[in-house]
């Protein structure tokens, strides 16, 4: 298999952002092993210190924890983002919780990782991002799954374009909620990469714009189908 | 009983004070003069004073009675009692008065007033004018004291949620009435005395100066009113606060400085420590984000269960197959990833569903060879599907149904006897993915 990613050799330039400072060390070092894919240019502990480092070094793809003193990941992402429009986000966490994941998403950041994952798939998932595909753990793709559903007491649909998945997403999103890899999804549907990666990114895309989660499942706690 | 009480003693010496309190300690122990629930009429004075005294409720009475004939005196003393003596606490649960003792009482109050009535119109000492006011305010004063003692026992029994609207705010329609009959009661004895004390010409003057130092009084005192809500408010949040950090310190020192210390002891052992970590780090997940986990709210985790119309026991699936991978990830030391989308209650149908499960997931930790298995479950409204899959060996199909019974009876035996499906794909060197399906069952006593 051929991917544009043979040609351009250039390490991805990747800033880290989290409270402790162990687990920032810990990422370091792991990055370190898959040193001329990813390349880590810089590290900040708080949101401070995240919005000038993030202005000064200019990386292609922050690492961005969702739970931090003084707003979180998603007070960065307001502060950064306007200013810096070509940097992108992945958002790296422990948190369960449905409403960090999706707050952290609908502030842009480009896909959601556990911290439990592996170094080879967490350099991929950079990678990924920052050739502008969106990266979605499994419990993600079940939050969205679960936002997008139709239950009782569900938020009406004001833009069908916007506020519907369509059938062949649903599946996709499915398939990635099962723990199946892109790969695995295309030929477990008989479908490209290409063509997985850009039923995500829409899936993204809705998720970023789309306002059911407030009317649906987040504002009120979990409702039982 | 001990006369002497050493601590007035001022040259007593401490040894002996110490002797004679660990010799008889309950003689130290103050009674409390209570208003009682078990001989209450009015406001239980009576009855709280006698089982103060340890005398018949009926000598009491008596005493209130000859006192309400002579000037007055009893109603008086009543009152002030009420005011000072609080509530019997609530727990010992007693019975109200019997019909027999009621009606006594009643005619002693009767009586009482009525001698007084008798002996102030025949000795002329005190005009006729001050008894009506005089017993319509006290009348009065006796619905709104009840009332408060009524409040304050809804208030035991809430739980002492609020402080400041306990005295109206909780009350029925009922008890607002009341409330509202005994201040005008009061005012209209006020009114009455005022009447006949003072000539219509000089009425509207005093009840300007009335009226005028009320509102000063009020004015001046508005500053002090305020601070006592706040500080109580204050006090009442960090009373809230403080509790909560003992909780969060008891929890982080039961589970995560136990399991720290394990895991540093089992540091040799990197398959126990990861089996150690691993359930630690689930156990602090349910405590935070669970569906009736802390970081949710124990208000909002209630209601949930009440809407579900669930047994906290039997619980709902999304809980049941979180516990059945914990079960299995201590069991085996595997890390199993679940996604679950939707939620609904357990039934029998669904137990067997989340068996099957565990049973799966059993078998891909077992055999699989791999640490790492996903369960995804979706809970459709008519159908729920669980998927338990791992990136191991595989194996085929065809070769293992003789001698090994897992797969065959746990699994499609458990979800055929109730309705379900199974579908197993897998092959050597692919993994394996087995697909439970189960019909949901229309609840039949919605």
């Amino acid at each position: 298999m051929t991917t544009p990613e043979q040609q351009e050799r250039k390490p991805v330039r990747v800033f880290l952002v989290d409270d402790h400072a162990l687990f920032r060390a810990g990422v370091r070092a792991e990055l370190a092993a898959h040193g001329d894919d990813v390349e880590v240019v810089g590290e900040a502990g708080s949101v401070g210190e995240a919005v000038a480092g993030i202005a000064h070094h200019r990386p292609d793809v922050v690492l961005l924890d969702v739970h931090m003193p003084d707003g979180g990941g998603a007070e960065v992402l307001r502060r950064v983002r306007p200013a810096n429009p070509s940097v992108v986000f992945l958002a790296l966490s422990v948190s369960d919780a449905a409403e960090d994941v999706i707050a952290v998403i609908r502030g842009g950041a480009r896909g959601y990782v556990t911290k439990t994952i592996s170094s080879q798939e967490l350099a991929r998932s950079v990678r990924r991002v920052a050739e502008g595909d969106a990266v979605f753990s499994p419990r993600l793709a079940g939050f969205v799954l679960d936002a997008f559903s139709e239950r009782p007491g569900a938020a009406p649909i004001a833009d069908p374009e916007l506020d519907l998945l369509t059938p062949r997403e649903r599946e996709v999103l499915r398939l990635l909620a099962r723990g199946y890899a892109y790969k695995e999804i295309a030929s477990e549907l008989y479908i490209s990469v290409k063509t997985v990666e850009t039923h995500v990114s829409s899936v993204l895309r809705k998720t970023q714009l789309s306002n059911r989660y407030e009317l649906s499942r987040w504002a009120t706690d979990r409702r039982l189908v | 009983m001990a006369v002497h009480h050493p601590a007035c003693d001022h040259f007593g010496v401490s040894s002996q004070l110490a002797e004679e309190e660990t010799a008889t300690p309950e003689v130290y122990a103050v009674r409390r003069l209570h208003r009682s629930e078990s001989h209450k009429l009015v406001g239980g004075v009576a009855g709280g004073l006698a089982e103060h005294l340890r005398v018949p409720v009926l000598w009491v009475r008596a005493a209130f009675t000859v006192m309400t004939a002579i000037g007055f005196m009893g109603p008086l003393a009543y009152v002030l009692l009420w005011m000072f003596a609080a509530q019997a606490p609530p727990g010992e649960k007693a019975a109200p008065p019997d019909a027999k003792e009621r009606q006594q009482g009643i005619a002693m109050i009767a009586l009482g007033i009525g001698l007084f009535i008798v002996i102030t119109v025949f000795s002329g000492s005190l005009g006729s004018w001050f008894i009506v006011p005089v017993t319509v305010g006290v009348g009065g004063a006796a619905l709104v004291y009840r009332e408060a003692d009524e409040a304050q026992r809804r208030k035991w029994r809430d739980g002492a949620k609020s402080g400041v609207s306990g005295f109206v705010g909780t009350g029925s329609t009922q008890a607002k009435i009341r409330l509202i009959a005994g201040v005008v009661l009061v005012c209209g004895g006020v009114a009455l005395f005022l009447f006949q004390q003072i000539s219509p010409a000089l009425l509207p003057p005093v009840l300007l100066a009335m009226l005028a130092t009320l509102v000063g009084v009020g004015v001046i005192t508005v500053p002090w009113w305020l601070r006592l809500v706040r500080d109580l408010d204050d006090e009442r949040r960090a009373r809230i606060r403080d509790q909560e950090r003992e909780e969060i310190a008891a929890h982080l020192h039961d589970s995560v400085l136990q399991t720290l210390a394990l895991i540093q002891k089992q540091a040799e052992n990197p398959r126990e420590v990861v089996k150690l970590a691993r359930g630690q780090e689930r156990q602090l997940r349910t405590w935070l984000y669970g569906p009736t986990g802390y970081g949710r709210g124990r208000a909002q985790a209630a209601e949930a269960n009440e809407a579900a119309d669930v047994p906290v026991t039997f619980g709902t699936l999304h809980e049941a197959i979180a516990v059945a991978c914990g079960e299995v990830e201590d069991t085996f030391g595997v890390a199993v990833e679940q996604v679950v989308v939707g939620d609904c209650p357990m039934d029998v149908r669904l137990t067997a569903l989340v068996q099957a499960a565990r049973e799966a997931i059993v078998n891909s930790a077992k055999h699989s060879g791999v640490g790492e298995v996903s369960v995804y479950a979706e809970i459709e409204p008519d159908t729920v599907t669980v998927f338990v899959r791992d990136r191991g060996k595989g194996f085929d199909p065809e070769q293992v149904s003789t001698d090994r019974h897992g797969l065959a009876d746990s699994i499609r035996g458990r979800m055929d006897r109730h309705g379900g499906k199974v579908r197993l794909r897998t092959s050597p060197g692919e993994g394996t993915e087995v697909q439970l399906e189960m019909p949901r069952k229309k609840e039949a006593k919605a």
